[in-house]
């Protein structure tokens, strides 16, 4: 029903019509990345909002609420706070290394965030190997991690980056093979057909016990990618002041903080997307007057609505549970995760051969 | 300022050095631990105290036995009422005068609401360094309703000196009873939420069984009492062995795990609390009348040496007083339970890694300023 | 086990100890050479067991440093005080029991640090709360420090 295809093209013919093919792509694509960048901005900044007022009800206080109604403004001035810091230099640090580091990080989750479908024709870019392309650029992070830790030159900044390093790549192998399931099921990596795919149903549903087990490893592995939740001893505030980001002040410290919440984000927006439908409305097998009405609410809403629904699990189970140790964190990858990642990969793909899923 | 206690060869070893340092969130207190790593297996540490070094004994040798009250409340600040209770305990034994039953039973009540108190804080700061933030609000807010009973009566929050030879500063609150009885209804209902946000979770299990284990016979031989040596095995409730003030009048248990890791020492302070509970239930409604102070000419130890011990919410407290037959002791030393507990930590974090290593003091639960005094 | 035969056990060790002046549990004054053979049996033998040794403090008087051991049996329960006389207040000397009890090390170097008693064969033997450079010895009734103290 809603289809911003038509808007696209209307905008591509008109540049393509008035400007030469240079200027119309140029032109084209200052435009994305200027929505984009807001829309990562804006976002983000309400993301760390939101956390903080999720969290405070969960500790029986308020969060934020005098800055703004409701506190709406909070991280308007905090981002103020930060932009007006002073930009601690250290001695014997690798300058080059110390100043690019932030910019990789925020690099790689900007580009992360222009593959994926929000809404039937909102999609930045549509390769037809979306996932692979995701899976590959949220790895770019993990180098700007490791050179903040090591330019940094400091002792708590190494230890905090080498922890960090190992376990981000440890888990990217948990994440691509979860995601790995429902490209055996839909038979595809571009993320418009996946959604096509789902048009009957979404794959948590229509693959049964497997597909939950994929989302459930999926969960667990994409809050270890991003050093969230109980995973989160890079920056373990209690044991080694700050981590990796130890050394950073002012807009590079809100550069890492940023990526931090925006790659939750992206992890929570391919959940939605692979396993939830994503910009699907929730249609129950054959009530047609229950579908249409589902039908009536906007994509984008059903979109942002799933992830908002992924984010808050993420953030309940950060102030729930403990932290886990940096041995017992990759234990629980390479003995427990992976092994039943492949056997339920493995055990999909035969599924998929019988057609034996919804 | 001190040199490291070993010289070592780093550059063979790969072996470096870092500091917990004076300023570290999970220290609680000013106490900074030098650790020898490699890699992020602790090899030895090495902590250094003194930093918080107000030399309390020496003060007390020209104050009055009522105004020495005032500076042991500052020394565990978390039992600041057991610490007044040893002082006036040792005065009184000193004086052989006995107070009435009245004031007894109020200064046990006043001891088990600042162990509840001291184990609520401790629990919030123990999931804190674990990770599970979480915990903090929870156990505050049950706090705050003792802080308030306490309020009520004393006056002040953390520091009371309320407790004084000879009976207590002044009478209770007329709402006393009722606040307690209230606060032992709710606390009740609160304290399975305890358990079920940290006690049983997997991870919280993994982080702290077979982590730092001391044995019984290391316990005795360092001397670590309280909740600590208990987690070994080690019985040394003093409210058991050297009973004092009401505790011979209430029935309680004391326990002991046999395991002596940090999960056993965890769970000692969990079944405290509900045995505290226990024996608060008995004496609040038997506060038997009576008048809260003695009528002394004056409060002056007389000539000779007397050893007082009580049990705070960290440990066995000693007091001994060295008296002249003034209104001053000559000596007077603090045997404290955290000077004990603290030095038994290398052993204890000498293998594991870092983040043990939090989890071992926070099993500890040290107190700073009980150390240095 | 009762008062009279511990004093009798520690007699035997210690042919010339006195009583002490405390009332609340038995007390024995030793001469110099004599206390590490009475803290070790009294630790090691089955009878008295007195593994843990709740207070180790040292008190500045008249006739010279005091130094107090306070030991208890975890098994059964009985106290006794142990206490040595060193009248040298220049140079105070005594052989630790850091290797009997091993809570005395810490014990041990706080009296160094605040009243200069040595101790001989003690494995660490420097200063605790005090900076390494600290003048004097604080809790000694003749120290002297217009800076610190103002009385």
């Amino acid at each position: 029903m809603y289809d911003f295809t038509p808007l696209i093209d209307a905008i591509t013919n008109y540049l393509n019509e008035n400007f030469s093919p240079f200027w119309a792509g140029t032109i084209s694509m200052v435009l994305l990345g200027i929505v984009v960048l807001m829309f990562y901005a804006i976002l983000g900044l309400y993301l760390v909002y939101a956390e903080r007022k999720i969290c405070a009800r969960m500790q029986n206080r308020m969060g934020p609420n005098r800055v703004g109604p409701l506190g709406l403004f909070q991280t308007i001035a905090d981002l103020i706070k930060l932009l007006l810091k002073e930009l601690i230099y250290i001695r014997n640090a690798d300058n080059l290394l110390f100043n690019i580091a932030p910019f990789i990080v925020i690099v790689a989750s900007i580009m992360a965030i222009g593959a994926i479908p929000f809404g039937k024709g909102l999609q930045a870019l549509d390769l037809n190997i979306g996932v692979l392309y995701i899976l590959a650029i949220s790895s770019m992070g993990v180098i700007g991690i490791l050179i903040a830790g090591w330019a940094s030159n400091s002792k708590y900044s190494v230890i905090g980056a080498m922890r960090s390093g190992a376990q981000v790549i440890s888990y990217e192998l948990s994440v691509g093979l979860a995601i790995l399931c429902i490209v055996t099921y839909a038979g595809s990596l571009q993320f418009s057909e996946i959604i096509a795919s789902q048009q009957d149903g979404w794959w948590l549903f229509k693959g049964h016990i497997p597909a939950v087990i994929a989302f459930v490893i999926y969960l667990i592995a994409g809050t270890a990618e991003t050093n969230r939740g109980p995973f989160d001893l890079a920056e373990a505030e209690s044991e080694l002041t700050a981590g990796f980001h130890t050394e950073y002040s002012g807009i590079k410290f809100a550069f890492f903080f940023l990526a931090e919440y925006m790659n939750m984000f992206i992890i929570a927006a391919v959940a939605t997307t692979m396993f939830l439908g994503g910009w699907l409305p929730f249609h129950i097998y054959n009530w047609q007057g229950f579908n249409r009405i589902m039908d009536f609410i906007p994509p984008v809403f059903w979109f942002f609505g799933k992830t908002a629904f992924m984010i808050y699990i993420m953030m309940w189970f950060k102030w729930t549970f403990p932290r886990l140790r940096i041995d017992q964190l990759l234990a629980l990858e390479w003995k427990y995760l992976l092994p039943i990642n492949i056997m339920n990969l493995l055990l999909i793909a035969f599924l998929t051969l019988m057609q034996w899923h919804f | 300022m001190e040199e490291t206690l070993l010289d070592i060869d780093l550059k063979d070893k790969e072996e470096y050095f870092i500091n917990m340092g004076p300023q570290h969130p999970s220290t609680h207190g000013v106490l900074r631990f030098e650790v020898c790593l490699q890699g992020e297996k602790v090899k030895y540490l090495i902590p250094h105290c003194g930093y918080i070094h107000r030399g309390i004994e020496k003060m007390c040798e020209h104050l009055t036995y009522p105004q020495i009250i005032h500076l042991t409340d500052r020394m565990d600040y978390l039992s600041a009422h057991i610490n007044n209770e040893a002082v006036a305990l040792c005065v009184e034994n000193s004086m052989q005068v006995e107070v009435s039953d009245r004031v007894k039973y109020i200064r046990t009540i006043f001891a088990e609401l600042t162990r509840i108190a001291s184990h609520q804080l401790w629990w919030c700061a123990f999931g804190m360094d674990l990770g599970a933030l979480t915990t903090f609000f929870y156990g505050l807010r049950d706090r705050e309703k003792i802080l308030d009973i306490f309020e009520e009566t004393t006056g002040s929050r953390l520091t009371q000196s309320f407790i004084t030879p000879g009976g207590l500063m002044a009478d209770v609150h007329p709402n006393f009873q009722k606040r307690v009885k209230d606060f032992i209804a709710y606390f009740r209902k609160k304290l399975p939420e305890y358990d079920q946000l940290l006690t049983g979770n997997i991870i919280f299990r993994a982080r702290t069984k077979d982590i730092g284990i001391m044995s019984k016979e290391m316990a005795i031989d360092f001397g670590v009492t309280g909740p600590s040596g208990r987690g070994s095995g080690f019985e040394c409730d003093i409210r058991k062995i050297a009973p004092y003030s009401a505790y011979p009048f209430v029935k309680f248990n004391e326990i002991t795990f046999p395991t002596g890791d940090t999960n056993s020492r965890y769970l000692v302070r969990i079944a405290e609390m509900w045995e505290s509970l226990n024996i608060l239930e008995q004496l609040v409604d038997n506060i038997p009348q009576g008048s809260t102070m003695l009528e002394l000419k004056a409060i002056k130890a007389p000539k000779g040496e007397f050893y007082q011990r009580v049990e705070t919410a960290r440990g066995e407290l000693g007091v001994y007083i060295v008296s002249d037959g003034g209104p001053s002791p000559a000596r007077i030393k603090f045997r404290t339970p955290n000077f004990s507990n603290l030095f038994v930590i290398n052993k204890l974090a000498a293998g594991h890694k870092i983040a043990d290593l939090v989890a071992i003091s926070g099993s500890l639960d040290l107190v700073i300023p009980d150390i240095d005094r | 086990m009762q008062t009279e035969e511990l004093t009798n056990l520690i007699t035997s060790m210690a042919p010339d100890q006195k009583p002490g002046i405390s009332k609340q549990y038995p007390e024995y004054i030793l001469p110099l050479d004599k206390i590490r053979l009475v803290a070790k049996s009294l630790k090691e033998n089955p009878v008295t067991q007195m593994d843990y040794l709740f207070c180790l403090t040292a008190v500045d008087r008249k006739d010279g440093f005091h130094v107090v051991y306070h030991l208890t049996s975890s098994k059964y329960n009985h106290t006794a005080v142990l206490r040595v006389v060193l009248p040298d207040k220049i140079n105070p000397l005594i052989p630790t029991v850091s290797d009997v009890w091993s809570s005395a090390e810490y014990y041990e170097r706080e009296v160094f640090d605040l009243f200069g008693i040595r101790f001989e064969n003690h494995p660490d033997l420097r200063r605790l709360f005090l900076e390494e450079e600290w003048v004097g010895y604080p809790l000694r009734k003749d120290y002297k420090d217009s800076f610190t103290l103002d009385r």
